[in-house]
């Protein structure tokens, strides 16, 4: 069984001459940034916020604040590792605002009822997603990583979907290294044992619903 | 092995970030435990899937109305300071 390969953001060459440009105000270098990532700011956004206005204000807030404090990044880190930092921000007030009294936090470390061992060890089919179509398929993901804690989601996507590294990922979301190896290892089963349900292999062939 | 030490080592072996030596230990484990065998295959399954799944595209229209906002706020903005990098 191979490892998965990660899909990690565009090339970064000139991407420091691009930010040292948009500091000197430079607007148009500023938008080739923007143009870069405000795809993945999108998706990151609304994978967090679940709402595609809030994700659309995520993208112009987060944009602005970089351009705004782009003096105090120091090149330490991508600049995008740095940008998503800003997103993830944007995007759990946005979360906050709309589930007022309830704790959205990166910090909680949930316990749910499926976080143990698997519950349920049944195959799948050679190519599950293919029993469905395109809008049957989204619909089914969406939904089924919804299901996830914030906290759980936001690593799930930030290393799994946008393809940043373990590290990247804990410097975005200001965790430690384990706590972000802990919690994709929680989201990646829990997400399984929901897909379970849509892809297992069933007595007679056909598994479509 | 077993099911819960290979558990606890799944990402790590999924992800390709594994010395050779527990490598050979998962992978022998996975040879005889049919279940843990499903568990990693449906798992790897569940990240591919995910990641090929371009949910949330940015529609071309939206985006480009998106980045006109942002360009036109920036410039109506004062510069970003110089220190730094």
């Amino acid at each position: 069984m191979s490892a998965i390969e990660t899909n990690v953001g565009g090339p970064v060459t000139d991407e420091l001459a691009l930010v040292q440009a948009a500091k000197t105000g430079d607007v148009e270098a500023f938008g080739e940034l923007v143009r870069r990532y405000d795809r993945n700011v999108f998706r990151i956004a609304q994978h967090i916020t679940h709402n595609r206005e809030d994700a659309e204000d995520v993208v112009q807030d987060a944009f602005l604040k970089a351009y705004e404090n782009l003096g105090q990044f120091q090149g330490n880190s991508k600049f995008y590792t740095w940008l998503v930092r800003i997103a993830v921000n944007e995007a759990l007030m946005k979360l906050r605002r709309a589930k007022p009294g309830r704790t959205v936090s990166l910090d909680e470390d949930v316990q749910t009822e499926d976080d143990s061992l698997p519950r349920e060890v049944a195959d799948w089919s050679p190519n599950p997603e293919q029993q469905y179509t395109q809008a049957e398929l989204k619909d089914i993901l969406t939904r089924t990583i919804q299901g996830l804690p914030p906290s759980f989601r936001t690593v799930f996507v930030l290393r799994d979907v946008e393809g940043l590294s373990t590290e990247e990922t804990a410097e975005a979301l200001d965790l430690s290294v384990p706590a972000v190896k802990s919690r994709l290892l929680r989201a990646r089963l829990q997400l399984r044992e929901r897909l379970n349900r849509f892809f297992q292999k069933r007595n007679g062939g056909d598994s479509k619903q | 092995m077993k099911c819960a030490e290979f558990l606890q080592e799944l990402t790590n072996y999924l992800d390709g970030v594994i010395d050779d030596r527990t490598k050979a230990e998962l992978e022998d484990h996975l040879a005889w435990c049919h279940n843990c065998y499903v568990v990693c295959d449906t798992t790897r399954k569940t990240i591919e899937i995910y990641r090929d799944s371009k949910l949330y595209e940015l529609p071309d229209d939206l985006r480009n109305r998106l980045r006109s906002a942002i360009v036109s706020k920036c410039q109506g903005r004062r510069k970003p300071g110089p220190q730094g990098v």
